[in-house]
């Protein structure tokens, strides 16, 4: 097993380089560049600050001095916002996106399941329409109409809570953001459950089970569940990677001060160095993630063991 | 005798569908007395089964149960969940015909076998430990201690089965229902599991109901036999007797269904068809970045065969004896070694561009009819789909032409030629393969174990039409079975395959009669005893 995790930790290392060195590339490729701005920088500053940055170097050069700099935990300074290195970018809005991405997690997987769970064991009848509805409801309308749904109605009409902000992190700030991050995912969690469950609950050895005379909770939660939740674990793994790293909508929509903005903020104005980030921490979760889904995965089912 | 531990009292199952009511069971009676080994025999769909999941109150969830069925004064039918899980697994238990698929595949065997033993007898762990591996003991599994933490994908199906009886008599139970426990099992395995289970029945004094479509079966385990058909009982009584003088129109014609005749060999100076020498092939297991060299596994070991025209050439063995994976090989479907000929020309280095026009000389038909023929096509497109590739200039008008002829070829009425592969039996379906194979006019088809999906009295008709069509065609068969019976039927020429070696050949006489090798005995006898 451990030598299982220190080979796919080791093949991890090829695969960010790999991420990496195309991401440079393609970020080159797009026009235009992190000093051109709309009314024209004098040509004079505007070479003087390519020079402060390395960007007068020849592109092969510059991707080496990246390198270089990345291995040595050096993400370099934000072009846009230069006060600001993109490590301290992200220590100051990673952790933000971190506590509401765990939160809408735990949310979406306990409540998805139990939701799924539920239906499949009461298959065909009102509770189970009534769950694959809501899981058909919270898959198809988007992020970007329940968020002002919600700020409308307990932001401003009930005045529960409020509309935006982070507000040092308070609760009343968070249940809002959290609430839009989770419905989408605990939709799936549900509908993912609900099918696996229904068809664990049919298999052969469930019958070997009733016929054994076993109890209800031994055929639910042992036999039938262990085996159902295998495909929600391997769904929950790139959830958590996609969940943790932000969204650009609930945190624009929501005002919040996380990282999820970066991405496209920082691709739309080639702040690179902030993009290269954005793109080396999804890729780490991504890969983190995979990992401990394979890794349950063997847990859960001896046949998928690892040598 | 005694008074009967189970009496059912018509008892009858209906299943709710999207087409109406479906009567599976319609009014049986029947009972078991302690000691006693009953027989349910039928074929599929005769509701044998279903009768039992029924009373068991394992029905799935669009069925119905009405009737009485008295297990010692108490009604099994509509009792209570809590009251009937105080009987089920405990008084009677059941073991089931998917030997691979009925243990859980996350929980180990000592796990699962202590699970049940704890549940019933309110015993501690320790003691039920003890029990269950005093169990795995009593069904011969070896190791017991150290098999009770092997998982179920880690032990064979005859093992599995094994262990599946454990759980069922860890509890002393009063009545074993075996729902066709030995169908997906090789036939020496067959063989012990039946063993295993008529002796432990005598030592443990309890009683049996064995559901199997397999005569041989029933003529070697049950004292009394009930015959069913569409949900009916159509005869029963004492086995002997009804083996003897059966009175029933469709028991007789279950009796005759067994395989019969013998295939007379081709011409000596018939010409080879396919000769492969010293043909071998290696599967690598594993391997890969960083997990080392991967493990090589011979499948088939230098083996030599000569096929002339007109002939068949049985091919037996267990399953992973290597006889499917040669027939392959043959037909250059996996790559291998060693020379392969077909009609005195080398075929063993042709690519799969230059193999294309010899694939209309060479056909196969495979084991499973609903597997292999697509859902979504009808039977006529499933027929003609090879003309579309060996005859591309052939119009839709000549190629509908053919596909009637080859569908009464096999006597399947070409009108049914639009419908869908699910609208047909297991044996229309199979015939409908083999449809699609003559079609073609080949020299040699491959026959994978055509027969063994099937029940009895469609198996002998099936083997009847290939016959036939071997006759008017002067086809060459390779035949692939497990199944002694339908090869003895089939073959003029036998190759007894183990472990990717030819163990044993010749005529059905000199080895079906007068086996040589070990291994083809043990096969003899467990086919045949």
């Amino acid at each position: 097993m451990l030598r299982y995790v220190l080979r796919r930790l080791l093949t991890a290392i090829p695969t960010l380089f790999v991420i990496v060195t195309i991401s440079f590339f393609l970020m080159r490729v797009a026009p235009g560049g992190p000093f051109n701005q709309e009314k024209g920088l004098n040509p004079v500053i505007k070479a003087n600050l390519e020079r402060a940055f390395g960007l007068d170097l020849p592109l092969w050069k510059q991707y080496f001095v990246y390198l270089g700099n990345l291995l040595r935990g050096d993400f370099g300074p934000s072009y846009n916002l230069p006060d600001f290195t993109v490590a301290e970018l992200f220590a100051a809005g990673l952790p933000i996106s971190l506590q509401l991405g765990t939160a809408a997690l735990v949310l979406s997987l306990v409540i998805g399941c139990a939701m799924g769970i539920y239906a499949a064991l009461r298959q065909n009848s009102w509770i189970d329409y009534l769950v694959t509805a809501v899981a058909t409801a919270g898959s198809t309308i988007p992020t970007f109409v329940i968020a002002p749904v919600y700020q409308i109605i307990f932001g401003l009409l009930l005045r529960w809570a409020p509309v935006g902000g982070w507000g040092d992190g308070t609760f009343a700030n968070k249940i809002g953001p959290v609430i839009t991050l989770a419905l989408p995912f605990l939709a799936i969690f549900a509908r993912l459950m609900r099918g696996s469950m229904i068809e664990a609950l049919h298999t052969h050895h469930i019958r070997t089970a009733r016929a054994l005379g076993l109890s209800d909770y031994s055929i639910i939660v042992r036999h039938a569940l262990r085996g159902a939740l295998l495909p929600v674990v391997s769904y929950a793994g790139p959830a958590a990677a996609a969940l943790l790293t932000g969204s650009i909508i609930v945190e624009s929509i929501f005002q919040i001060p996380g990282v999820g903005r970066y991405f496209v903020d920082a691709a739309l104005n080639r702040d690179y160095t902030l993009v290269m980030g954005t793109v080396v921490v999804i890729a780490i979760f991504t890969i983190a993630f995979n990992l401990i889904v394979d890794l349950l995965y063997a847990v859960l089912d001896p046949r998928v063991r690892y040598e | 005798m005694a008074e009967p531990i189970l009496a059912l009292k018509n008892i009858k199952v209906n299943f709710q569908t999207l087409d109406g009511i479906v009567e599976a069971v319609k009014g049986v009676s029947l009972d078991v007395k302690a000691g006693e080994t009953v027989a349910i025999v039928g074929e599929s769909g005769s509701g044998k089964s279903q009768l039992m999941m029924g009373t068991m109150g394992l029905l799935a969830s669009n069925g119905s149960i009405a009737g009485v069925a008295d297990y010692r004064g108490t009604n099994l039918v509509g009792l209570p969940k809590p009251e009937l899980n105080s009987i089920r697994g405990r008084k009677i238990t059941m073991i089931f015909q998917e030997p691979m698929t009925s243990l859980d595949p996350l929980y180990t065997i000592g796990n699962q076998l202590i699970e049940p033993i704890m549940h019933h007898q309110k015993i501690g762990w320790d003691q039920a430990n003890a029990r269950a591996i005093d169990m795995m003991k009593l069904v011969k599994i070896q190791e017991p201690e150290r098999r009770m933490g092997s998982y179920p994908h880690e032990m064979s199906g005859g093992q599995r089965q094994r262990v599946m009886i454990a759980m069922a008599l860890a509890n002393d139970p009063d009545l074993l229902i075996a729902d066709e426990p030995t169908t997906a099992l090789d036939v020496t395995i067959q063989a012990e599991i039946l063993e295993l289970m008529a002796s432990l029945q005598k030592r443990l004094g309890m009683g049996m109901i064995f559901i199997t479509h397999d005569l041989n079966i029933v003529r070697r385990i049950a004292s009394r036999v009930v015959v069913m058909r569409y949900g009916e009982v159509v005869e029963e009584g004492d086995a002997k007797a009804i083996f003897k003088q059966p009175k029933h129109a469709y028991t007789k014609a279950l009796l005759d269904a067994e395989p019969s005749g013998r295939k007379a060999p081709p011409a000596a100076k018939a010409p080879k068809i396919l000769d492969g020498t010293s043909v071998s092939v290696t599967f690598k297991i594993g391997g890969g970045f960083m997990a080392g060299p991967p493990l090589l596994l011979k499948a088939v070991d230098r083996v030599s065969v000569t096929l002339k025209q007109g002939q068949t050439i049985g091919i037996v063995g267990e399953s992973g004896s290597g006889k499917s994976t040669l027939a392959r090989a043959l037909l250059r479907l996996v790559p291998s070694e060693g020379a392969i000929s077909f009609e005195g020309k080398d075929i063993a280095k042709l690519d799969r561009e230059e193999m294309r026009p010899l694939r209309k000389q060479i056909q196969i038909v495979l084991q499973d009819p609903f597997g292999s023929l697509s859902p979504r096509m009808t039977a006529g497109q499933i027929v003609t789909e090879g003309l579309l590739v060996h005859e591309p200039s052939m119009t839709s008008r000549k190629r509908d032409q053919r596909a009637v002829q080859a569908l009464e070829e096999v006597q399947l009425d070409p009108k049914l030629r639009n419908r869908y592969p699910h609208e047909f039996s297991g044996g229309q379906r199979q015939r409908i393969a083999i449809a699609r194979a003559i079609i073609l006019k080949p020299r040699l088809i491959v026959l994978d174990e055509p027969t063994s999906a099937l029940d009895r009295q469609v198996q002998s008709q099936i083997i009847e039409l290939l016959r036939n069509l071997q006759k008017a065609n002067n086809l060459s068969y390779l035949f692939i079975s497990h199944d002694l019976a339908v090869v003895r039927a089939m073959a003029d020429h036998i190759i007894v395959m183990k472990d990717g070696r030819v163990v044993e050949q010749g005529t059905p006489d000199e080895v079906l009669e007068n086996p040589r090798e070990p291994y083809t005995k043990r096969l003899m006898a467990a086919a045949f005893a």
